[in-house]
C-alpha cells in the first residue's frame, strides 16, 4: 500500500532524515518515536510533500507521489490528511468551517472564497462532528475551544478529506493526559472503524505500546527499530532515545493508569535533584 | 437524533443569513461604486470616456524627448547628483527624528505599556494631529517664518512623520508580548528600562521595516516640497518640467535618478531587516536542529 524506500533529507551537511525504508502493506495504525530531531515530524511531511525529500521516493499504491507537481500534488494531499502538534486550525473561523477545508481540494477556488459550501457536505461535516462528540461547537470560533477540542476539530478536517492515509505528527503532545486519551482513541477508532492507514509521530513510549499496531523507532533520522509494541523492551527504547540505565518509562508517561505504578517507582528508586 | 438534527438546522440557519448578508453588501458595493463613479465623472471638466486614452501622451512625450537625448543623461546624473543628495538628507535626518519621537510617543499610546494610563487618549490625539497636518502647509508655513531651505522642509517632514510612523509602531506594540515586560518588572526595572529592554528587542525588526518604508515615502515628500522651495531636487525637477520644452530629458534623469534610490533604499531595507530578525549568516549554522 505505501512503500517509503532510501528515503533522504539533507538540510546543508546535516540529514534530518537518512536513507530510510519503511512499508506497510495493509491498513494499520503506525507509531513512530524517537526523541526530539531525530526527523520524526521532517518525514511524516515528506509523505504529505509539505517537504521535498533529497533522495528517494515514496510510492502509494504503485503512484510515485514524489514526482507529483502542481494540481496532481494537491489531490495527492488531499488523500493524505495532516494532523498537527499545534492543530493548525484557522482560529477565527467556526468549527465547522475548519472542517469543510477538508474538502477544499474539491471545490473551485472562488466558490470557498466566499464560503460557499454545498449543504450535503455541511451537514457531513456536522456528521463528523457529531461522531467526534464536539457538534455542539459547530458555529463556535475555532480559537474559542480547548486545545484537545481543538485537535479533535483537526481531525474532523481530516475525515473530512475522506483520506486513504492519516498522518499524526505528535498529536497529543500540546495535550493534557485526558484529552490526549480521547484523542488517541478517536484516532484508534478511525483506524478500527474506517480501515484506514494511521502513522502517529508520538512522544511517549506507552502511547505508542498502548494504541498501535506497529512501532518505528527512529535516531538521528535512521530506522533504528521496526516491529511491534511487544519486541520494543526496555532495552531498545534505551537504544533508540540514546539513555543510559537511569531511563525508566514510567518517568515520562502521561498516561492516566501509568500514575499509580509511577508514584509506586518513584518512591523506590528516588534521584535526589542537583542544582548547578 | 434530533439534537444532530437540530444542530444541522442552526448551523444551516446561520450559513443562509451569512450569505444573505454578503449577497446585500456585495449589491450596495456595486451599486455605490457605480453610482458614485457617474457623479464623480459628471463633474469633471471633461469626462474619464473622452479623455482617458490621453492618458499616456505625457509620458509618451517626456520619453520620446528623453530618447534622443540619452547620450546628455550622464552630465545630467552628475549635476542633480548634489540636489539629489540633498533631497535624501533631508528625508534621512527628518525620518530619524520622526522615528525617535514617534516610538516614544507610541509607547506612551499604547495599552499595558503606557507610563501614565490616563493619558493614552490624549497621547493618541497627539499622534492624530501629527498625522492630520499634511508636510506641505507645514513647510509653507516654517520657510514664510524662516525662509527657504532644508531646515523647515526637515521639520515639517519629521513632524507628519512622527504622527504616521506613532500609530503604526503603536500597533506593533500592541501585538507584542508582555510576559517580557512583566519579567522585568518582578526584578524591580524602571519604565524606561523595562521599555528599552522588554519591549524593544521584540519590535524592533517591525519598527525597521515601517521606518524604511517611511523613509521611501519621505524621500518622495521632500522631492515634492522643493516644487515649494525647500531646495534639493524637487526644485530642480519643477524647473525641467515648467519650462517646458527641451527640457524633459532633464525631468526624465530626475525620475530615473528618484526610483533608483527608491529601488536601493528597498534593497538595503530588506537586507538589514533580514539580518535583525534572523542575525547573521555565520550564526545561523546548527542553529538547524
Amino acid at each position: 500500500m505505501l512503500q517509503i524506500t532510501n528515503l533522504t533529507k539533507a538540510f546543508g551537511d546535516k540529514r534530518a532524515v537518512d536513507n530510510v525504508t519503511i512499508s506497510a502493506e495493509r491498513p494499520c495504525m503506525i507509531g513512530i518515536i524517537g526523541a526530539s530531531g531525530a526527523g520524526k515530524s521532517t518525514l511524516l511531511r515528506m509523505v504529505n510533500r509539505l517537504a521535498d525529500p533529497t533522495e528517494g521516493q515514496i510510492l502509494f499504491q504503485d503512484k510515485n507521489v514524489t514526482r507529483l507537481s502542481g494540481a496532481a500534488k494537491r489531490e495527492w494531499q488531499s488523500q493524505c490528511a495532516m494532523i498537527f502538534q499545534q492543530f493548525n486550525l484557522v482560529p477565527r473561523m467556526d468549527v465547522a468551517s475548519n472542517v469543510l477545508h477538508g474538502t477544499l481540494n474539491r471545490h473551485s477556488t472562488l466558490s470557498t472564497l466566499f464560503n460557499l459550501f454545498p449543504q450535503a457536505d455541511i451537514h457531513r461535516a456536522i456528521e463528523i462532528l457529531e461522531r467526534l462528540g464536539i457538534a455542539e461547537h459547530a458555529a463556535k470560533r475555532a480559537e474559542a475551544l480547548s486545545g484537545g477540542q481543538q485537535q479533535r476539530v483537526a481531525i474532523a478536517r481530516a475525515l473530512m478529506q475522506d483520506p486513504s492515509i492519516i498522518l499524526a505528527d505528535e498529536p497529543i503532545a500540546s495535550l493534557d493526559p485526558m484529552n490526549a486519551q480521547i484523542v488517541m482513541q478517536t484516532l484508534r477508532r478511525i483506524h478500527d472503524e474506517d480501515g484506514r492507514l494511521v502513522i502517529a509521530n508520538l512522544h511517549t513510549l506507552d502511547t505508542a505500546r498502548r494504541y498501535c499496531d506497529r512501532v518505528i523507532g527512529m535516531r538521528a533520522g535512521r530506522v533504528v527499530f521496526d516491529g511491534t509494541p511487544e519486541q520494543l523492551t526496555a532495552g531498545v527504547a534505551r537504544d533508540i532515545y540514546g539513555a543510559d540505565d537511569t531511563f525508566s518509562e514510567a518517568a515520562t508517561s502521561t498516561e492516566l493508569g501509568v500514575l499509580d505504578a509511577a508514584t509506586q517507582a518513584a518512591s523506590d528508586e528516588r534521584t535526589p535533584l542537583y542544582l548547578p | 437524533m434530533s439534537n444532530i438534527e437540530h444542530i444541522n438546522q442552526t448551523y444551516m440557519d446561520m450559513v443562509r443569513r451569512k450569505r444573505l448578508y454578503g449577497g446585500i453588501m456585495l449589491a450596495v458595493f456595486v451599486a455605490l461604486m457605480l453610482a458614485g463613479f457617474r457623479t464623480a465623472d459628471a463633474r469633471n471638466a471633461g469626462s474619464f470616456i473622452d479623455g482617458w486614452h490621453r492618458f499616456f501622451d505625457f509620458p509618451g512625450e517626456v520619453l520620446g524627448e528623453a530618447a534622443g537625448k540619452l547620450v546628455e543623461f550622464p552630465a545630467h546624473f552628475a549635476q542633480y547628483a548634489p540636489s539629489l543628495l540633498e533631497t535624501i538628507n533631508i528625508a534621512a535626518a527628518s525620518t530619524l527624528l520622526g522615528a525617535l519621537g514617534a516610538v516614544i510617543l507610541s509607547l506612551l499610546a499604547t495599552r499595558g505599556m503606557a507610563r501614565w494610563p490616563r493619558l493614552i487618549p490624549v497621547f493618541r490625539r497627539v499622534l492624530d494631529i501629527m498625522r492630520a497636518m499634511p508636510e506641505i502647509v507645514i513647510a509653507l508655513v516654517l520657510i514664510f517664518v524662516l525662509g527657504g531651505g532644508p531646515v523647515p522642509a526637515m521639520i515639517a517632514i519629521a513632524f507628519h512623520t512622527v504622527g504616521a510612523l506613532g500609530k503604526l509602531f503603536s500597533e506593533v506594540n500592541e501585538n507584542a508580548s508582555l510576559k517580557p515586560v512583566e519579567g522585568l518588572t518582578s526584578v524591580g526595572a524602571s519604565w524606561t528600562q523595562r521599555m528599552v529592554l522588554g519591549v524593544i528587542p521584540q519590535v524592533a525588526p517591525n519598527y525597521l521595516s515601517y521606518a524604511l518604508l517611511r523613509f521611501e515615502i519621505n524621500i518622495r515628500a521632500s522631492a515634492i516640497l522643493g516644487f515649494v522651495g525647500a531646495g534639493g531636487i524637487g526644485y530642480e525637477l519643477k524647473n525641467a518640467m515648467t519650462w517646458g520644452k527641451g527640457q524633459y530629458d532633464e525631468a526624465a534623469a530626475i525620475f530615473l535618478m528618484l526610483f533608483v534610490t527608491i529601488v536601493v533604499v528597498d534593497q538595503l531595507s530588506s537586507i538589514l531587516r533580514d539580518r535583525l530578525t534572523h542575525g547573521k549568516k555565520s550564526n545561523m549554522i546548527g542553529a538547524q536542529a
